[in-house]
């Protein structure tokens, strides 16, 4: 497809589903846990028995509470819950409690970074509301089965202003959004097992235009990559369309992974009028002065502040500072080797470099790697204090990702510290230099590019142990002779 | 011994004494329902075996002193209540095969204290009536005639206290459910302040304005078990932060200098004369102990009844979303797919009356129409309240009739939804306020029973029921039970 920047722009919003890590459910006792045996967990009131009543889980607002925070929100006090209204069999009330005149976190915004620069984007509001149950329609021959395990699982669904204008500036706002949850420990965040959605509506428009083209919404798409693609098809699809003198419909769209194409699911034309109530089960909440001081108390560093914070204490690039202190996990491992290391930015490359390499091939999280932080900084350290080279602590970091032995035993067990003796060196050298007369006469005629050749010699001869720097100045100093 | 003619605190110092047993007392009223509510259809289930097994546990807590506060009672439980084991049927085909799976707050709370269940009470359906002729499981009879209606839509719980099948009956009172068949049987009905009696477990009809209450002979034997029932229920958002209060210990202080309001925008309508003649002998009795009575303004009282039919409707909407035919209750044969699994559950097992209010909330919630209708009701029902508030600085109950006339005869209104709804005139503003209100017996017209209301303050039922026990203290109209 052709390069549309050039006329058109879109104009995307995201609807962010999060689904918060309490140990019980938002209006019951009942357990959240992921992947229990269909409906052993729904009580009475996840199955909407009559005259059962909602009661609020604390808890969420606590964490509501850090994420308005962390989005430089307005907490709203008092805020209340409404109903809203539509039949599905697995939604047992017949309507989901949800927010909408008071929704707890509301006017915030949130900083992203894109190789074009940093851009503010608007967050409308994040509310409470529960989830639905899941409708299983491959069991049953002919019939479908419900499982309302998932019904009452508290969501906080984060609403961005339609400010974000491309893919890319999409994902970042994304991401960032994951790295706050992640940060605040309000959910795993997890979008391959559904406790972070995204539904994203595009619109497009001719740039210059004031006016807003016809949006559609694109849901549940289930990875960072797919959300990127899912907007790029839509935007290219919606001008294509306009341009070939259809006209968009107002529609929701499900994304197609496999065939990376979004097909209508149904037409928002015919959707449901949700009549929104205020829950009258439910009295709007007050959230005390004394209540949010107590539980921004408990707020983590947040990664822009960490970020910062690397670029001051340790001297990192923002490139590097960016890229650790989206996850919290790496972060936290990053400080730990560096505490170790004594060297921020050789901790910085190896987490990035090898120890990232190695956990992509297994598939692992940094909580999973096989290489400690602490056995980390440690390598690190030898490589700092010239006991190896960087080369021999590779095949090191593999023989600890393997055997999970202690860095100094496999140096000693296997003889690998670095020869740093000028006389060492200098005799393997001699004898490099007596074996290579040919090579010694070619250089000293001029092939300045055979130096390689001896260094590469020398350091064969040492089985990788001479050091590299020593090596160089000994050489050419024995070569220009 | 006709135990049925003993006062519920008289029963208990019976059972205390030893003069009878529970067992004896509960089967006394089983023979009573078995022989006589045949022609009331007072009752949808009676709990004869349970009835039994807790008569039987409860004697023999008494024998070995270990008795608990209410021990040996019966009572009859509206349908409405959640009953775990039992079924539980709201008066609707909807639920007519569903045994509830827990029991409600109230039952529970009673039941600790010992009392002994007798059986469900017929309503009507989802607690939507003035007559309780909407029943999935028929209509239930007046015991002073049976061929008028008991009022409703606690009219099972009123019809069986009434006929003395049981001694007291539990009820629910959303624009007027428990005052107004208490006025049409002759019986004393309370309704609390809303968040004093738990709604866990009270299956709901409309939520803001749903509350449950007894419907008793006295107020002396009505205070003794709303007492029992109230008090802070965690299981439920709205319920008061508040303890059981004590209703049962002022009961007999005199209200003489206390202030009786007569809202003029009552009294200015046409009202029946046989009923402004009770109410205005009501008024004399009340003078004649010391009262004084004021004459107070409601300026907005006459919007209660447009009011409330938005907000119940509405609510009422939402509410019985959950009747889908999925997890419980009727489901219709042979679905075709989903839509049609919902559709034909509803249509199949709602009645008119109820599908009348679904629809009509639906409406009034749909975009475009909920700033005209719900939002703008909502204001409204704010006015009324302050009304109120601003009366109650100046007086201590506010009295009324309870309902339009006498009891009317079935079949009379089942045509005409907004004569119905005119029963509850008088009623519907102390839900729209969340005021404790009470209906007691203060005369008669042909042969049937009428009666005034009170409404107090908010939280002061204990001052309603001391007004109504000394009017009992020093009249008989309460005393006065159908030949049946």
């Amino acid at each position: 497809m052709k390069n549309y920047s050039e006329d058109w722009e879109a104009v995307i919003g995201l609807e962010i589903h999060v689904q918060l890590s309490t140990k019980s459910k938002l209006f019951s006792g009942a357990s959240t846990d992921f992947g229990a045996l269909p409906n052993t967990q729904a009580c009475n009131i996840d199955l909407a028995m009559p005259g059962v009543l909602p009661v609020l889980n604390e808890e969420v607002l606590k964490m509501a509470v850090k994420l308005g925070k962390a989005l430089n929100a307005e907490i709203n006090s008092p805020t209340s819950f409404a109903r809203k209204n539509y039949f599905y069999p697995d939604s047992p009330k017949g309507y989901q409690i949800s927010q909408m005149d008071k929704p707890i976190v509301e006017n915030g915004y949130l900083d992203i970074e894109t190789e074009n620069g940093g851009k503010r984007i608007g967050v409308t509001r994040a509310h409470l509301e529960e989830d639905a149950g899941k409708s299983l329609h491959d069991d049953f021959e002919g019939q479908s089965g419900i499982d309302l395990n998932r019904a009452g699982t508290p969501l906080l669904e984060i609403v961005s202003e339609p400010e974000i204008n491309t893919p890319e500036e999409a994902v970042a706002y994304l991401k960032s959004i994951h790295s706050i949850i992640r940060y605040l420990e309000i959910s795993d965040g997890n979008m391959a097992e559904g406790s972070m959605r995204c539904d994203a509506n595009v619109s497009v428009r001719k740039i210059g235009e004031e006016k807003l083209g016809t949006r559609t919404e694109t849901k549940n798409v289930n990875s960072f990559r797919f959300v990127e693609k899912a907007i790029q098809y839509e935007i290219e699809r919606q001008i294509h369309e306009i341009e070939s003198g259809n006209k968009i419909t107002q529609e929701t769209r499900l994304y197609d992974s496999q065939a990376n194409t979004t097909r209508p699911m149904r037409s928002k034309e015919f959707a449901n009028d949700y009549r929104y109530f205020p829950e009258p089960d439910l009295l709007p909440v007050n959230l005390e002065k004394e209540f949010i001081e107590e539980v921004l108390k408990t707020m983590p560093e947040m990664p822009t502040e960490k970020k910062e914070r690397f670029v001051s204490e340790f001297s990192l690039s923002q490139y590097d500072a960016d890229l650790l202190a989206a996850d919290k996990d790496i972060a936290e491992f990053f400080e730990e080797v560096t505490k170790v290391s004594n060297s921020p930015k050789l901790s910085a490359n190896w987490i990035m470099g090898e120890l990232s390499a190695e956990l992509n091939n297994e598939n692992l999280n940094i909580k999973e790697s096989k290489v400690s932080s602490n056995k980390l900084g440690q390598l690190i350290s030898r490589i700092e204090d010239g006991t190896i080279s960087g080369k021999i602590a590779k095949d090191i970091f593999e023989k600890i990702w393997t055997t999970g032995k202690e860095v100094d035993d496999i140096i000693k067990e296997e003889g690998l510290e670095q020869v740093t003796d000028d006389q060492e060196i200098e005799s393997m050298i001699d004898e490099v230099i007596e074996n290579n007369p040919q090579q010694l006469e070619q250089y000293r005629s001029g092939k300045d590019r055979l130096f390689g050749f001896f260094v590469g010699q020398v350091m064969k001869a040492s089985q990788g142990k001479a050091n590299p720097r020593q090596v160089n100045d000994i050489l050419k100093s024995k070569l220009e002779k | 011994m006709d135990l049925h003619k003993l006062s519920l605190s008289k029963q208990l110092e019976g059972l205390k004494k030893g003069d009878f047993t529970s067992t004896e007392l509960t089967s006394h009223y089983l023979n009573r329902i078995s022989e006589l509510d045949g022609q009331l259809n007072s009752f949808i289930t009676v709990t004869e075996d349970q009835a039994l097994s807790q008569a039987k546990a409860a004697d023999d807590r008494y024998k070995t002193n270990n008795n608990f506060f209410l021990d040996g009672l019966p009572i009859a439980h509206k349908d409405i209540f959640c009953t775990k084991g039992v079924l539980t049927t709201c008066g609707s085909k909807m639920l007519s095969n569903f045994e509830a799976p827990y029991s409600s707050t109230v039952y529970e709370k009673l039941d600790k204290n010992g009392m002994v269940m007798l059986g469900k009470t017929n309503m009507d359906e989802f607690a939507m009536g003035s007559s309780n002729e909407t029943s999935y499981f028929g209509p239930v009879k007046n015991p002073w005639n049976i061929e008028y209606v008991p009022g409703g839509s606690s009219g099972g719980s009123a019809s069986c206290v009434s006929a003395e099948l049981a001694p007291i009956a539990t009820a629910t009172d959303t624009g007027g459910s428990i005052r107004q068949p208490a006025s049409l049987c002759g019986l004393t009905g309370i309704k609390p302040t809303y968040g004093r009696v738990s709604r866990y477990g009270m299956i709901a009809f409309a939520s803001s304005l749903d509350q449950g209450g007894v419907i008793a002979k006295s107020a002396e034997d009505a205070a003794l078990i709303l007492e029992a029932m109230s008090g802070h229920d965690p299981k439920d958002s709205t319920s008061l932060k508040l303890d059981q209060p004590d209703l049962t210990n002022n009961l007999n202080n005199p209200i003489k200098g206390m202030k009786i309001g007569l809202p003029k925008e009552f009294f200015e309508k046409e009202m029946a004369p046989y009923v402004l003649k009770s109410i205005e002998e009501a008024i004399e009795v009340y003078k004649s102990l010391g009262a004084e009575i004021v004459e107070i303004s409601l300026g907005n009282i006459n919007l209660s009844l447009p009011i409330y039919y938005i907000i119940a409707p509405a609510e009422c909407s939402a509410n019985l979303s959950r009747y889908d035919g999925v997890r419980y209750g009727y489901r219709c044969e042979d679905p075709k797919d989903i839509e049609d699994l919902f559709m034909r559950t509803r249509e199949e097992g709602f009645g008119a009356e109820v599908k009348r209010r679904i629809l009509i909330g639906t409406y009034a919630l749909s975009a475009g129409y909920y700033d005209a209708f719900y939002l703008k009701a909502q204001k409204c029902r704010q006015l009324v309240a302050n009304d109120f508030s601003e009366a109650f600085k100046s007086v201590d109950v506010i009295l009324s009739p309870t309902t339009p006339g006498t009891s009317f005869k079935s079949g009379e209104k089942t045509n005409d939804p907004v004569e119905m709804y005119l029963q509850d005139i008088f009623t519907i503003p102390a839900n729209l306020a969340g005021l404790p209100g009470l209906s007691i017996p203060c005369g008669e017209h042909n042969g049937l029973p009428l009666g005034m209301q009170l409404v107090g303050n908010s939280l002061e039922e204990g001052k309603l029921l001391q007004f109504a026990h000394s009017f009992q203290s020093n009249t008989d109209w309460h005393m006065k039970m159908p030949n049946i």
